[in-house]
């Protein structure tokens, strides 16, 4: 039966209205998007049925691209304009994906700031630019499949990306024009699509292989809570590195020096994913590799494989070990083991993770589609289409955040593993008499060496007065998001002058760098432009109208005077008059007008929160007093 | 603002160093059901902005007041005695030549015959004396004898910083 909504008197039915959002698992070797359709999350199959889409994209000329399959299937035929694991360039510096070597074959040029860009037919692409073309086939495949505006998208990114990492998945995601509701670390998506199934509340560990990443996360599950107690993992360790390791070990068997071209050592690699995905479930497999017109008949048997890949293996156990010892919990407590990510498929690493945590791990799930699946019942949750859901997720940095002081060292200011979002504040002092600038350097890692640690970004704090070494006081103020993302702040405290920054990676674009993209992107006229900024100004005019209606409904007699809410009532139907009128910029002022009126409302509604949580009342009662 | 409280009283919990770790848990849970971002995602900017700030505030809190070095702190804070930064506590001879003990076992288990079990077992002489300590400040703060409770949160740090060396070492031992 169908049920009716009616809609309260003084509240829209609106609210009500199913938003879309979904759900996006942007992988090293496939993507994949999910939505949840009539109350289930279902991952959505593109024009062909098929789920996957590989994360691969080939670039035949300026205006022409192939994402998917297509490219794939060109990989080793066009090595230079075929890009395959980018997620592996994401964030890095030049250096870094120089030291990737046969791994990354293409023609890279050093680009501003020392962001990599790679040498393509259709000119040069950083990887943030790859990534956005894999979003938008996976938008566009949604878009059609849904049948309307997205809300927007869930994205997820391994847990042990860093703060470069996760800020060039964001900018990918702008360049795609998707707005990010979340970044959201893998290894959590995939236990809130695990843990929603199971209804046990307990400690579980999520082990997660994928083509060019590794997590294990440890989390405990409480009544609808995910905490991640401990996260840890290698963000260049994954099921590809088992490629190489085969693919190198083909090439011996053959003679060959480790001096491939570029399309022999990509269709080694191929091939290399072929036998290791046969020796899944053989114990041998029988194989002729085709090079410098020679034929040479191979076999390599599964014991073969094991030792080519074992390393591996067990870099990835004493991860898990160190996480568990992080989460203070022993292996007995750890009551169910997920496996996620295509690797796990590999026998080996069943094996050696069920004999590390003494339990049969769960395969039970499709470790390809699970990622993506959670992260659209998350995209469901913050899109507001399940206002009475308990699901909550609490997630933690992977590394610690520091910066360098006198000498090279790294001073931590927020440790790895501390939940977020998080701000601390720390006080550094001068070291030379009448210094007055002193250079901030932001690191991320655990080594005690600025070296060993990844360099974030740098900025200045001038205009310090002149005092002896050791007299001035500067605070430096560290601000981690729910998406994990950093922002830095730094003041002296004496004369009050401030300096801050949203963390740009070192390697990472530029704001208008990615506007320029964003514009070049568009084949619309001007006029289209503006048309669109004044939609998006009505739609955040809209929103905010919305939310304070909604907000008085329930709470505006208690926590307002009469006076207050008279005041508020007259600035929202002046916004509504406003946003119906076609002047953006006093669209834009008058939102920012009412936001600021509203403040101490909502700051009255925060504390409203909190004495209630105190006194142990559950959401569903909160809720119907409402 | 409630921002303004100290965190026993943000938690709803009396200003104590015996903690009920079960119900701070459980406080923990409730509150970040109400103030976290994702329960904010659909409202306003501000609403958001608000959120993550409290949010910053309680996981904040909920970090002081689990551990108890930084719970001991923290309580002496509240009382006006800062034991975070440098100190001038003057720490008996005896406590720092068991120290200086401690850590050089610390350097021979790295050669020992077997490395794990000796930096288990001197991981646990240190948490039991840590035990001891807890006790000893517990006491000592009831009885407001707060300068000899911030002589025994200078001991915890020296012995948590000894753990957290194991710790390191024994990472190290395993790579």
């Amino acid at each position: 039966m169908a049920l009716l909504q009616i809609a309260e008197p003084g509240q829209s039915a609106a609210p009500h209205q199913h938003k879309l959002a979904v759900g996006i698992d942007l992988g090293t070797t496939n993507s994949l998007v999910a939505s949840v359709k009539s109350g289930e999350a279902v991952t959505l199959p593109d024009g062909e049925g098929q789920h996957l889409l590989p994360s691969v994209v080939r670039y035949l000329c300026p205006l022409e691209k192939q994402v998917g399959q297509v490219a794939r299937d060109a990989a080793a035929e066009d090595p230079y304009n075929t890009i395959v694991s980018v997620k592996r360039l994401m964030g890095r510096g030049v250096d870094d994906v120089k030291a990737l070597g046969s791994e990354a074959p293409y023609k890279f040029v050093p680009g501003d700031g020392g962001m990599p860009f790679i040498d393509t037919a259709a000119g040069n692409k950083s990887p943030v630019e790859v990534s956005a073309d894999i979003l938008r086939s996976l938008l566009d495949r949604a878009a059609v499949s849904l049948g309307g505006d997205l809300e927007g998208a869930v994205i997820t990114v391994p847990a042990y990306f860093d703060d470069a990492q996760r800020q060039a998945t964001k900018d990918a995601a702008k360049l795609a024009d998707v707005k990010v509701l979340r970044l959201l670390n893998e290894p959590t998506a995939a236990a809130v699509a695990y843990g929603l199934d199971q209804k046990n509340d307990g400690v579980i560990a999520v082990y997660d292989l994928g083509g060019g990443t590794f997590d294990i996360s440890v989390l405990r599950l409480n009544k609808g809570v995910f905490e991640v107690l401990a996260t840890g993992g290698d963000s260049a360790l994954g099921g590809d590195d088992f490629d190489l390791a085969l693919a190198r070990h083909l090439a011996a068997e053959c003679g060959l020096g480790d001096a491939l071209d570029a399309g022999s050592a990509r269709y080694l690699t191929e091939l290399a994913k072929k036998v290791k995905e046969q020796l899944s479930s053989d114990a041998a497999a029988q194989l002729s590799v085709n090079v410098d017109g020679q034929q040479h008949d191979l076999s390599v048997t599964r014991e073969q494989f094991d030792d080519l890949i074992s390393g591996l293996v067990s870099r990835t156990l004493r991860a898990c070990k160190r996480t568990l010892k992080d989460a203070g919990v022993t292996v007995d407590e750890v009551q169910d083991v997920v496996m996620v990510g295509g690797s796990t498929r590999v026998p080996l690493v069943r094996e050696k993770v069920g004999h590390l945590f003494a339990r049969e791990p769960h395969i039970d799930i499709d470790p390809d589609r699970v990622v993506a699946i959670g992260a659209a019942i998350q995209a469901d949750v913050l899109a507001g289409n399940k206002p009475d859901s308990e699901m909550l997720l609490l997630d933690v940095i992977p590394l610690s955040l520091g910066l360098e002081t006198m000498g090279g060292l790294t001073e931590k200011v927020i440790h790895r593993n501390t939940s977020i979002p998080v701000g601390r504040a720390q006080e550094f002092t001068t070291y030379q008499d009448g210094q007055t600038a002193m250079a901030i350097h932001v690191v991320q890692g655990e080594r005690e060496l600025v070296e060993d640690c990844r360099s974030l970004a740098r900025f200045v704090l001038r205009g310090i007065p002149p005092m002896a070494a050791g007299a001035a006081k500067i605070r430096v103020t560290y601000q981690v998001d729910a998406d994990g993302l950093l922002s830095v702040a730094a003041k002296e405290m004496s004369t009050g002058v401030e300096s801050s920054i949203q963390v740009k990676p070192s390697y990472g674009l530029a704001d208008d760098q990615i506007a320029e993209m964003l514009k070049a992107s568009y084949s619309h006229a001007q006029e289209d432009l503006d048309a669109r900024a004044l939609r998006e100004q009505q739609v955040e005019a809209e929103r905010l109208v919305l939310a304070l209606t909604q907000a008085l409904a329930a709470d505006g007699d208690a926590l307002l005077s009469a006076d207050e809410r008279a005041a508020l009532e007259s600035e929202i139907a002046l916004l509504r008059q406003t946003a119906a009128g076609s002047d953006t910029r006093a669209i834009e002022q008058g939102v920012a007008k009412l936001a600021k009126a509203s403040d101490e409302f909502a700051a009255r509604r925060m504390d409203q929160n909190i004495q209630r949580a105190l006194q142990g009342q559950t959401i569903e009662q909160i809720e119907e007093k409402n | 603002m409630d921002i303004s409280k100290n965190f026993f009283e943000f938690f709803g919990l009396p200003v104590s160093f015996q903690i009920d770790q079960t119900l701070l848990s459980e406080r923990y849970r409730e509150l970040q059901k109400q103030l976290h971002p994702d329960r904010h995602a659909h409202l306003s900017d501000r609403e958001q902005r608000l959120s993550v700030q409290y949010t910053a505030h309680l996981n904040e809190g909920m970090a002081t007041l689990k551990s108890p070095l930084r719970r001991a702190q923290y309580l002496l804070l509240i009382e006006g005695i800062d034991t975070t930064g440098e100190s001038s506590v003057k720490i008996d001879p005896m406590f720092l030549m068991q120290q200086m003990e401690l850590r050089e076992r610390l350097e021979d288990a790295r050669d020992a015959a077997d490395p794990f079990a000796e930096l288990e077992s001197l991981g646990e002489e240190v948490q039991s004396e840590l035990a001891g300590l807890r006790r000893q400040f517990d006491q000592c703060y009831l009885s407001k004898a707060l300068e000899e409770a911030a002589a025994v949160v200078r001991k915890m740090q020296f012995l948590e910083k000894l753990l957290l060396e194991i710790e390191n070492l024994e990472d190290q031992l395993e790579d």
